[in-house]
């Protein structure tokens, strides 16, 4: 019954994992780097292209989401089960809302003919095609990791539901934090890179 | 053995205090991005972005109250990240 619980060799495994995610990221950071040198005039109009204040919101979205996600692992070690829950509940809502933001933004940039492969973009400068083309490569890899976050997120609210993740044991709900956090340290770079260059 | 696994518990308040921190910091990046600070714009807002990581890394991740393991490992990554978007860089832009 009393199986040792080796508890940092589980967050070692998870953090080992989050470098691979970092070394993902940071490959597409290397190309959106060596594109920006090569054409710095198209990405400051791709920029402005951009919506800084749906930027702006959205990182406060994921800003109060990790917050929550903090706390609510802290709640857990307090054993206070309603607190971590609502907290949980907060952020899964603050993932929704970030992807709904994402939509409507994605939405109006269809509406002005920028998407891969669009006309616009094809007969415009290359510099361009090449800002929206990283522009949706990360942002929607991110969107993706946004989607898996909320999945372990809500697994790990069901766990703290059914009493399996407790004051002795929440490796699950931590690493999935542990996870979310990341999504939002992603976001963190994704954001003035895109939105603020001038 | 576990007497070294000591779990440390960070009050709803300090939480509170970092995320005030972050988004006092997200207020900043937006409101210097609307100065056109010549060359200077990338590396700005690449300093208030990893001010902003480094406030998560250490304190929503609890990298501070790690062990060693942990945070040589971080550190390890981070290094090679610079030195993949560094020499990337250099090779670019000297070609």
């Amino acid at each position: 019954m009393d199986k040792p619980v080796d508890k940092t060799g589980i967050k070692i495994g998870m953090w080992i994992f989050l470098y691979s995610e970092i070394i993902l990221f940071g490959g597409l950071f290397v190309l959106y780097a060596v594109y920006f040198h090569m054409h710095p005039e198209s990405f400051v109009e791709g920029g402005l292209k951009l919506d800084r204040i749906f930027g702006a919101i959205n990182t406060l979205v994921l800003l109060v989401s990790s917050f929550t996600v903090a706390a609510s692992i802290t709640a857990i070690q307090r054993s206070k089960k309603m607190h971590a829950i609502w907290f949980l509940l907060f952020s899964i809502g603050c993932g929704c809302v970030f992807l709904i933001i994402k939509y409507f933004e994605w939405g109006a940039k269809f509406a002005k003919d920028l998407y891969p492969n669009s006309d616009t973009l094809l007969d415009g400068e290359p510099g361009l095609n090449v800002f929206f083309g990283l522009y949706y490569t990360i942002t929607g890899l991110h969107g993706l990791h946004v989607i898996i976050g909320m999945v372990l997120l809500l697994i790990s609210l069901i766990l703290v539901i059914k009493n399996k993740v407790t004051a002795e044991r929440y490796a699950m709900l931590e690493n999935s934090g542990l996870y979310w956090h990341l999504v939002d340290l992603i976001w963190i770079f994704v954001f003035p890179l895109f939105y603020l260059v001038l | 053995m576990s007497e070294h696994e000591v779990e440390h518990q960070l009050s709803y308040g300090f939480l509170a205090l970092i995320l005030a921190g972050l988004i006092v910091l997200t207020g900043v990046t937006v409101g210097v991005s609307y100065i056109d600070w010549g060359f200077l714009n990338v590396p700005i807002a690449l300093f208030v972005a990893s001010s902003k990581a480094t406030l998560v890394l250490l304190f929503f991740m609890h990298i501070k109250y790690e062990g060693l393991v942990i945070k040589v490992s971080f550190i390890s990554t981070m290094f090679f990240l610079a030195i993949m978007i560094s020499f990337t860089f250099w090779d670019v832009a000297f070609r």
